[in-house]
This record gives C-alpha cells, structure tokens and sequence, in this order.
C-alpha cells in the first residue's frame, strides 16, 4: 500500500520536474497578485499591514485554485487516469497520492515564499511563523478540498471556470481561520485557537475528502 | 394492505400524481399568501422601534429559512439518488435547486431594503448575511455543474455529490463566519435582540411560511414534470399519455 502510494507521489512529482513552468506559473502568480494589491490601494504602510494576512491568504486560495486544472486533466487527456483507477488498491489511496503531489509542487513553494511577500507588506517579523505555520496547516487542506471540484469536473467543458465556483466557497472556513491566525499573531493576540481549528479542519478533510473525490472520480469516468 | 413506498419512484406514476397535486398547492399558496398579506399589511400593529419598515419581514423570514430548509431537502433527494440508483430522486433534486436559489436570493434583497432604512447601510458582513451570500454560491455551483454536463446520468450524480459536500460544509461555513464576525467586531448590528413578536406579527409570519412552503412544492412539481417530459420523450407511456385525447 505504501508502495503505491510512492510510486504515485514520485511518479507525479518527476512529470512536474520535467515540466518546470508549470510549476513557477502557479508560484508567480501568487507573487504577482499579492504584488498587485499595494498598487491598488496605495504605499500606505499602515493599511498593508492591516490587509497583509488577507491578502497573503486570497492570493495562496486562487493560486491554490488556479493550479487544480493540474491534478486529473492531463492524466484524463492521455489515458493515465483510467488505468490508475484499476489500481488494486483503493481508489483513495491513488487521489491521497496524486494530493500529496500536488501539495508538494504547488503548496509547498507557495508557503515557502509567503514570508518574503509579508516582509513586502510589513508584517511584524514575529508573526511570520505563524504565517508559515497557518499555510503549512491550510494549503493541504486547499489541496484536499479542490480535489473533489477538480474530479468532478474531469473532461468538462468550462471546467477550468467551474471549479472556481465551486471550489471557492468551500474553501471560506480555511480563509478564516488562516488570515485570522496571522492577524492575531500580528495585533499581539494568541493565535492558538485559530491554528488549532485549522489543523482539526485538516485532520477532518484527510479523512473524508479523500473519499469523496474517489467517488467524483467514478462518477465522472463511468 | 401492503403498502408499495416505492410504487410513485417511477417517473410514469408520479408524472400523472404531480399534475393531479400541484392546482391543491398551488391554490393553498395562493390563499395563503392572500391571507398572510393581508394579516400582515392591516393587523398587524406597527412596530415602536422600527416603524413600518419592520413589515419586510413577512416575506424575509420565510424566504430565509426555505432557503436553507430546500438546501437540505436537495441534499436529501441528491444522497437518495446516489443511493438507490432512482432517476425520480435526481430530478427531485434538480427541481427544487432553482426555488431554493431564488428564495435565498430573496432573503438577501429583501434584507437589503430591511437594512438600509433600519441600519443605515444596505450590506453589513454579520454573520448571518454572510452565510447566506455563501449558500447562494453553494445553490449557483450545483445549478453550474449540472448545466456543464452534457450526460444527465454524469450530471445528475455529480450534483448529487456536490450538494452533499455543500451539506457537509454548510455548518463548518456558518460557525467559522459567526466566530470570524465576533472577532471583526464591526457595523454588527445584533438581530437577536429584537422585542418581543406581538402574536400577530407571529401568526402572519407563519402563514406567510406556509404559503411558501406551498409555492415551494407546486413549483418543484411543475418543473419536475418538465423535467420528466424531457427525459424520458422516448418513453412508451409518454407517448401513450400525450397521445390520448385528454
């Protein structure tokens, strides 16, 4: 079973090293749209100190979000994904695998730069473990959840706009809390509570998310 | 008498059965509204603190909790078609998406214009309009995927399995907007505080339910017979019933 569950998690991390700009697009686009706000909204070192936690938070959603498309389309497009669910082992383990990658290549380098982005917008350096601690716990949990959209719009047409919308008021619970931890931390509050919700949130979508995009995937390669 | 639950799953003996009930609903709506306006327009006394805007309220009301009540009868009629396999319970589901939407979308209008003379402000983010904005989103998802799907079957059971995912998510939404309204301590107005209902503002706002429960099921009905008038047009009782002279 563990076995599987690697040869899934190297197989897809390998497929995104040989395709390194797929990879960077998604990171850039965080850097870009958190880079976005202060030109919007003006220098104004006070207010971006106050916006920083949701903006860090919005942009790590949509980039989250925009990186979905990744995780079944390319294997669907070739034939990968019907044969991966011949599997014999449960259908789960293949999409807690393909989530792990998918965390891995997309998740992971986001919450590595998220402290650079903060520093951009005046963050309090005490508050930066939490910000990282707050992503590290809400981006699998971004990945998990999008999971499910992404399997249900498998080979639809519009998918990529659809599963916007249905995938991002899902992802409202993970927002809070996550920007919420990050504020505290930044106005001197604890923090605990808030990264204590979301890592219940993540314990609660590993068990069940898992499950659900197994049955998306069925549903929609039937 | 052995009972038969399952003999209306069909959609050739509930097509007939929906047309026979949806003039009893529809009529009860429609007497029911009648009385519910005209208890709540000319009974009803005029509130002391907020004067006659208060009145919004008959229609706010229920248009809220069918909003979230149609959520949950969805996600029920979604889990039992993904259950037992029943195609009648999918369109069940399908036909009740638009209502709730539109009631939900009544809820937040109706709470605009309630807002704007009684706050001062069309839109504050408490807790209770927020997860109503999101229950939209959830209602326009489902309605989205299915339209995007080409095979009904695909469509149907997908939906199916969104609405569940939303029912699941729906009390996670509420509390995390409730806590994360406490804590921006903003334009909150509390709505909890509101005095005591004079028993007539009562019983009118509970007609006014009624007669939306009541529009609810006739509305349901009729699209669900359209619904099944295009699914099944190949079907040999469809052809047998539309070809009789009625």
């Amino acid at each position: 079973m563990m076995r599987t569950l690697g040869h899934i998690v190297s197989r897809d991390i390998l497929l995104a090293i040989r395709r390194r700009a797929d990879v960077a697009t998604t990171l850039f686009f965080f850097v870009i749209v958190a880079s976005l706000f202060p030109l919007g909204m003006g220098p104004e070192p006070k207010l971006l100190r106050a916006m920083a936690p949701g903006i860090l938070w919005v942009a790590a959603l949509l980039a989250s979000m925009l990186s979905l498309g990744r995780l079944f389309d390319a294997d669907y497009a070739d034939g990968c994904l019907e044969q991966l669910m011949l599997v014999p082992e449960p259908l789960a383990l293949v999409v807690i695998g393909k989530v792990m990658a998918h965390w891995l290549i997309s998740g992971l380098p986001l919450v590595l730069i998220a402290p650079v982005i903060a520093l951009q917008f005046d963050l309090p350096a005490g508050s930066l473990g939490t910000l990282l601690l707050a992503l590290l716990l809400g981006t699998p949990l971004l990945s998990l959840i999008g999971a499910i959209g992404a399997a249900l719009t498998v080979g639809v047409r519009g998918g990529g706009v659809l599963v916007s919308l249905l995938v991002l008021p899902l992802y409202v619970p993970v927002l809070i809390f996550g920007a919420g931890a990050v504020d505290a931390s930044a106005t001197g509050m604890d923090a605990s509570g808030h990264l204590s919700i979301l890592g219940a949130l993540l314990l609660l979508g590993m068990v069940l998310a898992p499950w659900a995009t197994a049955a998306a995937l069925r549903i929609s390669l039937e | 008498m052995k009972l038969n639950w399952f003999k209306y799953a069909s959609p050739a003996t509930f097509y007939p059965l929906a047309g026979k009930l949806i003039p009893w609903f529809a009529l009860s709506a429609a007497g029911l509204t009648l009385a519910g306006l005209y208890l709540s327009f000319f009974v009803a006394p005029t509130d002391f603190q907020q004067g006659e805007s208060y009145r919004i309220i008959f229609i706010h009301v229920p248009a809220a909790w069918m909003s979230m009540f149609i959520y949950i009868v969805m996600a029920g009629w979604a889990a039992a078609g993904l259950i037992f396999n029943t195609r009648l319970s999918s369109m069940m589901a399908n036909a009740l998406a638009p209502t709730g939407a539109l009631f939900t979308f009544i809820a937040l209008w109706t709470g605009a214009f309630w807002g704007k003379p009684t706050w001062g402000a069309w839109w504050v983010w408490d807790a209770r309009l927020t997860s109503e904005l999101i229950l939209l989103f959830l209602y326009l998802g489902f309605l989205a995927l299915h339209a995007a799907i080409d095979d009904t079957r695909r469509a149907d059971r997908a939906s199916a399995l969104l609405a569940l995912v939303g029912a699941v998510n729906v009390p996670i939404i509420y509390f995390s907007v409730k806590w994360w309204n406490t804590l921006h301590q903003g334009a909150s107005v509390s709505m909890t505080m509101a005095p005591k209902m004079a028993a007539t503002m009562l019983l009118g706002m509970l007609i006014m339910a009624l007669a939306c429960w009541m529009y609810s099921i006739a509305a349901a009905l009729a699209r669900v017979r359209c619904i099944i008038l295009e699914r099944e047009q190949q079907a040999e009782w469809l052809a047998k019933l539309t070809q009789e002279p009625a």
